[in-house]
């Protein structure tokens, strides 16, 4: 007997969570605007839906309906990639200013 | 013509990959020095996860391909042009954009499933399993408080609407009424309603409707929690989209942002000695506090920028309190002038951090960074607290609420409990702030009339600058 998606991907859940809880309380306060912007950037990997409703097949009214809004969802979803990995990188930068000049 | 090649193994292994990556990308965050590295980690992440989604792309058309290649593109090029253009004093209310796109995705990406289910293998004898069904309406709900949340959000911390709680009447009411009929709708589409499309656009209205109603009625000084909550939320959505793509990237990743949200909801709870469901309930803020009027009476000693120069030229040891007020002003780079005129004189100069101090988590440290200060300077404040009994000077700058020593001592003061820092114990307190009114908690603070607190009553930046000159 197979196992079913839902157990499959619950299992991984419950268990990144976990992953999540120890991985977030070993980061330091000082960069925990950095982790936000950070974590709004990954979870804009949401963007694979996107694209995996634009690139299917399309029949009948809403199935364009349906590419018109993952359209929109793609670009949504790329803003908050960029927007969140480049301001990331902007912060983190004026972080590493200081050690170059700690050292 | 690449899908050829591409299994669902391996497919499934790379999207487990990028998830890895991605939590690499949150483990670097553990110091300064890997912080990049993670950040660069992230990127791949994504990148992997976006290559294998083209790669297994049933339509890969020319004319499809550059559809996508165009939608990337814009958002793209507005998410760079944000982050170049963003003031860091401005990152909340940027990180609170951010969070709304995450939710308007969620939701568009439910909608996209829920059109046309056949393109995500959803439909079992021309109909929507009903586990997918529930995934979609759950991640609509999420996704949809998510991204009106934080438009509101947004709009109060950018100032385009008062921060302060906006408290309809009856809201609780209206509230779980919302919720009711979101619930009913929801019922009658999984058993099987004709009006499908009709029902899953009231609830994703409705759902808009309810984050709204959430997040006006709490005020500006819980806007820490606010914005890790959303943050939370974003994340699970993402999450349960992830169950109905069946997308184990998604699901992962998901999980790392929500429990990473939550986890900084608890501290910015902690930190204020507030439970989680006060500042979601709302209101806080608008409580009236009696007496304030007799207190107001009280003589208070007011400073000019050069008795504050002698004051820190004559100091062996001085701990900076920078708030949120600091930011407001921009004043980072000025005090950081001042700071560096007093180090040269061979003052011994720290910072005390705050866990709220700001509008969002880590707020201080970033500003502060931005100015160069060496963050081997600044201290959280269980690691400080004990300091200001040695210190000469507390030069609280922007910081109201957290220095507040009604906290300790006042049962009835709404902010009884939380955790200050305790510049009242130095032996000089300079408190640099616009006016004599009340914090963003709306509740005075004791520290004004003390014997050894003096009001320097200006703007932080200009205050920083005056005191430079005159040092």
């Amino acid at each position: 007997m197979d196992i079913s998606p839902l157990v499959y991907y619950g299992s991984i859940f419950v268990l990144a969570i976990f992953v999540g809880y120890y991985v977030v309380w070993s980061v330091t306060p000082a960069l925990h605007t950095p982790l936000m912007s950070v974590t709004n950037a990954i979870s804009a990997v949401i963007i694979v839906g996107a694209i995996i409703a634009m690139g299917t097949e399309s029949s009948g009214a809403s199935g364009t309906i349906s590419k018109i809004v993952s359209f929109f969802a793609l670009i949504f979803a790329s803003i908050n990639i960029f927007g969140g990995f480049l301001v990331t990188q902007r912060m983190l930068e004026m972080y590493k200013k200081k050690v170059k000049k700690d050292v | 013509m690449f899908s050829d090649f591409m299994s669902v193994d391996l497919t499934a292994s790379l999207y487990l990959l990028s998830g890895v990556f991605f939590i690499l990308a949150i483990r670097g965050l553990s110091s300064p020095e890997t912080a990049r590295i993670g950040n660069y980690l992230g990127m791949s992440g994504m990148l992997i996860a976006f290559i294998v989604t083209i790669l297994n792309l049933e339509d890969n058309s020319l004319s499809n391909l550059i559809l996508i290649v165009l939608g990337i593109s814009i958002g793209g090029l507005i998410g760079t042009f944000l982050s170049k253009k963003v003031a860091m004093t401005d990152m909340p209310q940027m990180v609170a954009a951010l969070n709304s796109m995450g939710g308007m995705s969620a939701v568009l990406v439910a909608w996209a499933a829920f059109l046309s289910p056949a393109a995500f293998g959803l439909e079992i004898n021309g109909y929507i399993a009903t586990a997918s069904m529930v995934e979609m309406l759950l991640g609509i709900f999420v996704g949809a408080i998510t991204f009106s949340g934080s438009v509101i959000a947004f709009l109060k911390l950018q100032g385009l609407m008062k921060s302060a709680p906006v408290i309809l009447p009856l809201r609780h009411v209206i509230s779980i009424g919302v919720f009711s009929i979101i619930l009913i709708c929801s019922y009658l589409i999984l058993a099987g309603s004709q009006n499908d499309q009709l029902l899953f656009l009231i609830i994703s209205i409705l759902s808009l409707t309810l984050g709204l109603l959430l997040i006006i009625p709490i005020g500006g000084a819980d806007m820490p929690v606010v914005i890790a909550v959303l943050n939370s939320y974003s994340g699970f959505a993402a999450a349960i989209i992830g169950f109905t793509l069946n997308n184990l990237a998604l699901v992962i990743t998901g999980a790392l942002v929500g429990s990473s949200g939550a986890i900084l909801s608890y501290i910015m709870c902690v930190a204020m000695n507030r439970s989680f469901f006060s500042v979601i309930m709302g209101g806080f803020g608008d409580e009236g506090t009696g007496g304030e009027q007799v207190k107001e009476t009280r003589p208070v000693k007011i400073g000019s920028a050069d008795d504050a120069a002698f004051i820190l030229k004559n100091a062996s040891s001085v701990i900076i309190v920078p708030g949120y007020g600091m930011a407001v002003a921009r004043a980072q780079n000025s005090l950081k002038e001042m700071v560096d005129k007093l180090k040269e004189m061979g003052i011994k100069v720290t910072y005390a951090i705050h866990p709220v101090a700001g509008r969002m988590p880590g707020h201080m440290n970033v500003l502060l960074a931005e100015a160069d200060v060496p963050y081997d300077d600044i201290y959280e404040l269980t690691e400080i607290n004990s300091d200001f009994a040695q210190a000469d000077v507390a030069f609280v700058i922007g910081a109201n609420d957290v220095t507040n020593p009604a906290a300790k001592s006042d049962p009835n003061s709404p902010i009884f409990g939380m955790p200050i820092l305790e510049v009242e114990n130095a032996k000089t307190v300079l408190f640099v702030k616009r006016s004599l009114g009340i914090g963003y908690a709306g509740i005075d603070n004791d520290l004004f009339y003390q014997e050894n607190t003096m009001m320097l009553l200006d703007d932080a930046k200009k205050m920083s600058e005056d005191i430079s000159a005159s040092i």
